[in-house]
């Protein structure tokens, strides 16, 4: 699926990164503990989080993860935003809650 | 190549500047992907454990063809049973760290993982050192 299919079935919000949501992803990860994410690479490229500074996106960042998910609503601050837009990674945010979220998209064929 | 970066302990937002910097330059130099991703994994989580344990530090980078070498320095509180500190799960951040997504125990377990070798050299009440070594081509050492 792509980014813009997950901003469909979250019905997420994108933050930024708009011109990045045809891309392609396969794999997902959700944790608010970023050593958890950081403890198995297996070519994630979206991140679901309830977490919201700046190392979600340095984590997201060290891991070549493409999206990060915000849930539960978290409102990223214009840092945050300012260094997603320049390391490319898109931000969205959805006000489903992370079990939720992570259920959906893992029914849609998304895997962990 | 030699690369030298300070880790401000007052600026948490800052932890990450060093590794990703590394990150992007051994983009640039061509290293295989899953070497540039273990060695930035090591040195962040590194940096994050000089910010959020010791208050700051130093961290001196390596770039050479065969090996990634990183020596993170601090002047913390060191670490009392280093054996206790590998184990995963095992963390003393307190509940303000835990806040910011860190403390599940597992950056100095990931810091192992990832790298080929790993020294700790610490000693309670006066600093940490951490040597890492990443080697670019595993498979043929
Ligand atoms: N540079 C350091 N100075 C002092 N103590 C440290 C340092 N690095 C690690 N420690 C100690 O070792 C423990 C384990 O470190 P580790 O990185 O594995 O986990 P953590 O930092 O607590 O949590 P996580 O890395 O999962 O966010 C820490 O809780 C801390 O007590
Ligand atoms: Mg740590």
């Amino acid at each position: 699926m792509t980014i813009n299919d997950i901003k469909n079935l979250l019905n997420a919000t994108v933050v930024s990164g708009h011109q990045l949501l045809d891309t392609e992803v396969h794999n997902a990860c959700g944790s608010d503990m970023m050593s958890d994410v950081l403890a198995f690479v297996k070519d994630q490229s979206v991140l679901l989080t309830g977490l919201v500074n700046s190392q979600v996106v340095r984590t997201a960042e060290m891991m070549d993860m493409v999206c990060i998910i915000f849930v539960r609503g978290k409102e990223p601050s214009e840092e945050i935003i300012n260094l997603a837009a320049d390391r490319g990674i898109v931000l969205m945010k959805t006000s489903l809650r992370m079990f939720p979220a992570c259920g959906i998209l893992y029914q849609a064929g998304l895997r962990g | 190549m030699k690369l030298h970066y300070e880790v401000p302990g007052d600026d948490f937002t800052r932890a990450g500047d060093a590794s990703g910097d590394v990150k992007r330059r051994l983009k640039r130099l061509g290293f295989p992907p899953d070497v540039i991703r273990r060695a930035a994994i090591a040195i962040y989580e590194g940096e994050i454990n000089m910010v959020i344990h010791a208050g700051g530090g130093t961290a001196d980078i390596e770039i050479m063809p065969d090996r990634i070498t990183a020596v993170l320095s601090d002047n913390g509180p060191g670490i009392p049973d280093v054996e206790k500190a590998m184990q995963e799960g095992w963390s003393t951040a307190p509940d303000n760290i835990r806040a910011l997504g860190f403390g599940a125990g597992m950056g100095l377990p990931n810091i192992r993982k990832y790298s080929d070798s790993l020294n700790i050299d610490t000693a309670v009440g006066k600093g940490t050192t951490l040597t890492i070594t990443v080697l670019a081509n595993p498979a043929q050492q």
